[in-house]
């Protein structure tokens, strides 16, 4: 029986010729992650259990973006619990603010994680790697202490979905709608426990932002990870970034996949998903008048460049409506420079919008953009749940950036097609 | 191995971001995390929970965010055991990571009821609900997950 793309990473970091659906292995890692909310935790765990060394200072990333810069003194206790650990450790990725970046906006960016890489992270985010052909998972932080002190980790190997991808995605039509449409298909449990690998003839039409994009929310149908076969759009992206040899892994032909869907990217709509969960999609042809109090374009979804471009696009020498707060937050420094130069950010604050540091902040109810009771917020991020944002009675419509600029400027939901 | 306690009932998809909203992730203190505990969902728990008490939900229970202060905080309101149809993924390794016992039982997740009277055997994995007089089949842990639990966590086991 041959192995899936997944599989065959494990296996690989593993020592191992081959594995199978359900078998514990433990894996060697090539990084392992965590930021200034679940960094203390892990450093808490590895200090409890005495460890005195790091399993490599090359490959430990540290990046301070979800409070920061820091909101409240309890915030700034925890990323200085971090920086004193990265510099007791000399940990050579640790990333404080200047030089921070929404983490899995920043590593890939960076060239710190690539295609057949094994990676964990202490974020549920980190399955965003996937993009670039690499194994990549949430953990908790218990976890990742033990990644940083041993460079491993234990994994059952998963079974397979897999979505063949037909078809040139319609304009306007990004990797968040097709995600989105996914996960609507699907469920937000519909790949519990399982990797999501994509594949067909429709992948080379999504850029390396869609790409990222897709990966990563494949957490919010309970998957493992989402992973991408690796063609000439990755080479292209990891070329100048990754200063490593990497391995591409393919998918055996005899592979088995538990299902297989077939998704046609050019019949998809703009989607948006409703509150509480990303399961509750629409395509935006069927959405009703909504009137909205808040747009946020940002986040590890959504905060890139081309993410950047599309709602400039929109907002482009027009005014966002009175009464909505916009707020762009570009994920990563090398992307505020690249909008300053592409003239985005004038036409952001133009347009009535204000531009953010880069952090996590409203995405996950932190800080720079809380909602009041009952208030609605169309937001390029990837979760709806209850109080998500703020306010447990507050709503949270999950979309594309064009979506999100289209409805900043009508003041409800609405798609780019009708600005 | 055994718990006991009045069941606490949740329906499906109980995400962390209602287990322990993020505002309340600036601190790592059990104790103030456990105040916060299902506070989204359920502003009443931290006020009826008792050392002991036992909770039941639906499918994919703790959703979401990678936030190992979830687990932590329900294990710090004083909750013996939780009982899901299913559990997502990072918050099941999490769970037994930090020793907050754990058990995926689809017929249990149905059939118990809030306030229910229930007492669980982690060796044989069997549920019973004292209130209805009824007893469910759970997988027992294996061996090496038990330890861990018995340690009160990864990192304990690992010292050892």
């Amino acid at each position: 029986m041959g192995m899936t793309m997944t599989q065959k990473i494990l296996a690989a970091h593993a020592g191992l010729d081959s594995v199978k659906a359900g078998q514990l292995i433990r894996a060697n890692l090539d990084m392992v992650l965590a930021n200034d909310i679940t960094g203390p935790v892990s450093i808490n765990e590895f200090e409890k259990a005495g460890f005195d060394g790091v399993f490599d200072k090359s490959r430990i990333s540290l990046v301070m973006d979800h409070f920061t810069p820091n909101k409240d003194i309890k915030s700034a206790t925890q990323c200085k619990q971090c920086r004193t650990f990265a510099r007791k450790f000399d940990i050579d990725n640790f990333y404080d603010v200047g030089e921070m970046g929404i983490e899995h906006a920043l590593l890939p960016e960076k060239g710190l994680v690539a295609a057949g890489d094994a990676i964990i992270g202490a974020d549920s985010h980190t399955c965003t790697y996937g993009a670039l052909g690499a194994f990549s998972t949430g953990v908790g932080s218990t976890d990742l202490a033990a990644g940083i002190a041993t460079g491993q980790a234990w994994f059952k190997i998963p079974e397979a979905y897999r979505f063949i991808l037909t078809g040139k995605p319609q304009k306007y039509v990004s990797g968040k709608d097709v995600i989105l449409h996914i996960i609507g298909m699907i469920g937000v449990e519909g790949a519990l426990y399982r990797s999501m690998e994509f594949t067909g003839d429709g992948v080379a039409n999504l850029s390396m932002d869609d790409r990222l994009c897709i990966a990563n929310m494949a957490i919010e149908a309970g998957a493992k990870n989402g992973i991408f076969p690796v063609d000439q759009v990755t080479k292209d992206y990891m070329a100048g970034r990754v200063n490593r040899d990497y391995t591409v892994y393919e998918a055996d032909e005899d592979a088995e996949y538990e299902k297989t869907f077939e998704i046609d990217l050019s019949k998809i709509e703009p989607t948006v998903a409703f509150p509480h969960l990303p399961e509750n999609t629409k395509p935006i042809s069927q959405v009703e008048d909504i009137v909205i109090d808040q747009v946020v374009i940002g986040s590890c979804t959504n905060g890139r460049i081309e993410d950047m471009a599309a709602a400039a696009e929109i907002l482009e020498g027009k005014r966002i409506c009175k009464g909505v707060r916009g707020i762009v937050i570009p994920a990563t420094q090398s992307i505020y420079k690249e909008c300053i130069k592409r003239g985005y950010i004038d036409i952001f604050i133009d347009a009535g919008c204000i531009v953010s540091t880069p952090t996590c902040g409203p995405c996950l109810g932190g800080h720079m953009g809380i909602l009041a009771e009952g208030e609605k917020c169309v937001s390029t991020t990837n979760r709806n749940f209850v109080g998500r944002m703020g306010h447990t009675s507050s709503e949270i419509y999950l979309a594309s950036p064009a979506v999100a600029a289209a409805s900043a400027i009508a003041g409800k939901i609405a798609g780019p097609e009708s600005i | 191995m055994n718990a006991k306690g009045r069941v606490h009932k949740y329906g499906d998809n109980v995400d962390t971001d209602v287990i322990i909203p993020a505002r309340h992730l600036n601190t790592q203190d059990h104790a103030e995390l456990a105040s916060h505990c299902m506070e989204d969902i359920d502003a009443e728990f931290v006020n009826k929970v008792k050392t002991g008490d036992i909770m039941v939900a639906g499918n994919n229970f703790g959703c979401g965010s990678s936030r190992e202060h979830a687990p932590v905080a329900i294990k710090a309101s004083g909750i013996s055991c939780v009982i899901a149809a299913t559990f997502a993924r990072i918050f099941y390794r999490n769970s037994i990571n930090i020793g907050l016992p754990i058990l995926e039982c689809p017929e249990a997740s149905s059939k118990i009821e809030d306030g229910d009277e229930v007492s669980i055997d982690f060796d044989t994995g069997i549920i019973t609900n004292e209130t209805k007089g009824e007893t469910y089949q759970a997988m027992p842990f294996p061996d090496f997950i038990k330890e861990i639990m018995a340690d009160g966590g990864l990192m304990n086991n690992l010292r050892k």
